[in-house]
């Protein structure tokens, strides 16, 4: 299969790989996927306790160069936005950006599952009313 | 494109005399030999009759080429020269024998013994068979993918017509224990057909001594041409009959009509007899290789995993598991060297390997497994320069693994609830 710049890009740069410290009260960890399934995301935002805005995302994936990539994006795009605007980004807007084939649709879907359930863990920690989506988090560890 | 330090395609100079890319795919097809080119080409042009013209120099000049293939082909298999019936590859052989003998052999019985982790040219097949009224068992096979041969007995009863079980498997290599199925076939006087495509040529085969009805082979596997195959059917002790499913000419004794592809079944032929020639030095050559790339994984990664047996193996195939990194996200690390993975991202179907899954490997390790299939037109100076590459790259995705990264902490993750997608 052949795979769109901005993927090998991703791949060969990822943004934001790492670690945040997910027992803080600022940090929101999200881990979506499973092992057997062929992909793991999680994906960890810090935010702002007054302004809700993320300002660092953080991510490690097991999966495809789509799924990646996908989450490389996913990172750089949350970072900057408030929670409520970040719950905005749509897999579908992953998709375009990265030139995905219909059978990685589902990285993209996971990335946006990744987004939510980080954004869950962190209103759950903090006491801010859950949205819906975020009920998809996975309890990680 | 910036190259940013983390860059996870392995960016290693090949050594001098390495030419990319390298093709270490050679279980899906292997290059055809110069030598063999060499030896159809003039059956593309100057010779160019149809075998089947019996009353004049330019038929005859082919069917002398075809019988001169035929008896290169019996020959590294042990068999007589009538016994080798050409086709256009291992799936119509496949196809012929299991489905011929079925149909030949349907009053003395319906049901048929093969096992789990064959080709699909033999599952589909025996599927097919399955509507049409025959009971097909399939055997399960060990951890390290070989059939127990106790349940081969156990499953063989009055009804059963034919037992179909590969000699060597293609993701994996492993070799079942033919001669012992031939044996327990052949005192039950159920037939035997087993698909040799990917050891014909590797391993001796001798059709006697293993005690095997039906072969078939593939001249792509071998250094051949595409597009042209052979199923041995046995004359002999017993006499094996296959009912013909293609009709029309009655050609290679009326069990696969057809005018012959007379440049394919040369170059067939010229392959089966340098396979035989060099069969001893190449499989030493090969499984050196082999074990030197298997050795260097070992010395520099931890979580790796060999799925089958090392024993019973082919001398060119490896198939690893690298846990914790996702098959196809290391191919694209490693994107000038062709190997091939069980991972799901890289099948049609999304599905993991089934091979691996009959072995009972998780789906995990399944996603993680890349098939190393060694061959001919490979150097030692390759095999350094893939083992280096992988290893380059298998580090840098673990870094990238969440997976990798929770194992190392001490977290057992069959504890997690993972959220199947």
């Amino acid at each position: 299969m052949a795979y769109s710049d901005k993927v090998i890009d991703h791949y060969n740069n990822p943004r934001n790989v790492g670690q945040l410290d997910k027992s803080s009260e600022t940090v929101g960890t999200g881990l979506v996927g499973a092992p057997e399934c062929g992909d793991v995301m999680r994906l960890q935002i810090r935010v702002n306790p007054e302004t809700q805005v993320i300002e660092e995302a953080k991510f490690k994936t097991f999966g495809c160069g789509s799924a990646i990539a996908s989450s490389s994006l996913a990172t750089e795009w949350v970072k900057g936005k408030t929670v409520e605007e970040a719950l905005q980004i749509k897999n579908t807007d992953i998709v375009k950006e990265l030139a995905l084939p219909p059978v990685k649709i589902h990285c993209s879907v996971l990335a946006e599952d990744a987004i939510r359930a980080a954004i869950g863990d962190w209103k759950k920690k903090n006491g801010v009313a859950e949205t819906e989506a975020a009920t998809q988090t996975v309890a990680a560890q | 494109m910036s190259t940013a330090t983390n860059g996870v395609t392995s960016n290693l100079t090949p050594p001098a005399g390495v030419k990319l890319p390298i093709y270490f795919d050679n279980q899906a097809t292997t290059r055809t030999d110069p030598r063999v080119v060499e030896a159809m080409l003039p059956y593309f042009s100057d010779v160019f009759g149809n075998a089947a013209s019996r009353n004049h120099a330019f038929g005859w000049e082919a069917e002398e080429a075809v019988e001169k293939a035929r008896a290169q082909v019996a020959k590294l298999i042990g068999a007589t020269a009538k016994e080798i019936i050409f086709t256009s590859g291992a799936t119509e052989s496949n196809n012929l024998a299991i489905k011929g003998i079925a149909e030949m052999y349907r009053e003395r019985g319906n049901h048929i013994i093969t096992q789990v982790t064959e080709h699909k040219a033999v599952l589909d097949t025996c599927k097919r068979l399955e509507k049409s009224g025959y009971r097909v068992t399939y055997l399960p096979v060990k951890a390290d993918g070989l059939i127990d041969i106790e349940d081969l007995k156990r499953a063989m009863t009055d009804q059963t017509i034919l037992v179909s079980i590969m000699i060597a498997n293609n993701e994996i290599g492993v070799i079942q224990p033919v001669e012992e199925i031939g044996k327990l076939c052949h005192e039950r006087g159920i037939l035997f057909h087993t698909d040799g495509v990917q050891a014909v040529g590797k391993i001796p085969v001798d059709v006697n001594a293993m005690q095997i009805d039906a072969l078939s082979l593939s001249g792509h596997k071998i250094y051949g041409p595409k597009g042209v195959g052979a199923l041995y059917v046995r004359r002999r002790n017993p006499r094996v009959q296959i009912s013909e499913q293609i009709n029309g000419g009655g050609h290679e004794r009326g069990m696969r009509s057809g005018t012959l592809n007379v440049t394919g079944i040369v170059g067939l032929g010229k392959a089966c007899e340098l396979c035989q020639d060099e069969m001893e030095s190449e499989s030493r050559r090969l499984s050196a290789m082999r074990d030197k790339l298997k050795a260097k994984f070992e010395a520099n990664l931890d979580y790796i995993h060999v799925n089958g047996s090392m024993e019973h193996r082919l001398p060119n195939n490896l198939n690893m598991s690298f846990v914790y990194v996702e098959g196809e996200s290391l191919l694209m690390g490693i994107n000038d060297v062709a190997v091939s993975s069980g991972s799901a991202c890289t099948s049609a179907t999304l599905e993991p390997s089934y091979v691996l899954k009959a072995l009972g490997l998780g789906d995990d390790v399944a996603h993680s497994s890349i098939r190393f299939g060694l061959g001919r037109f490979n150097s030692e100076a390759e095999v350094d320069y893939v083992a280096d590459k992988i290893i380059d790259v298998v580090k840098k995705l673990r870094e990238l693994s969440p997976l990798y990264e929770m194992v190392k902490e001490g977290i057992d993750l069959s504890k997690i609830e993972w959220a199947a997608h």
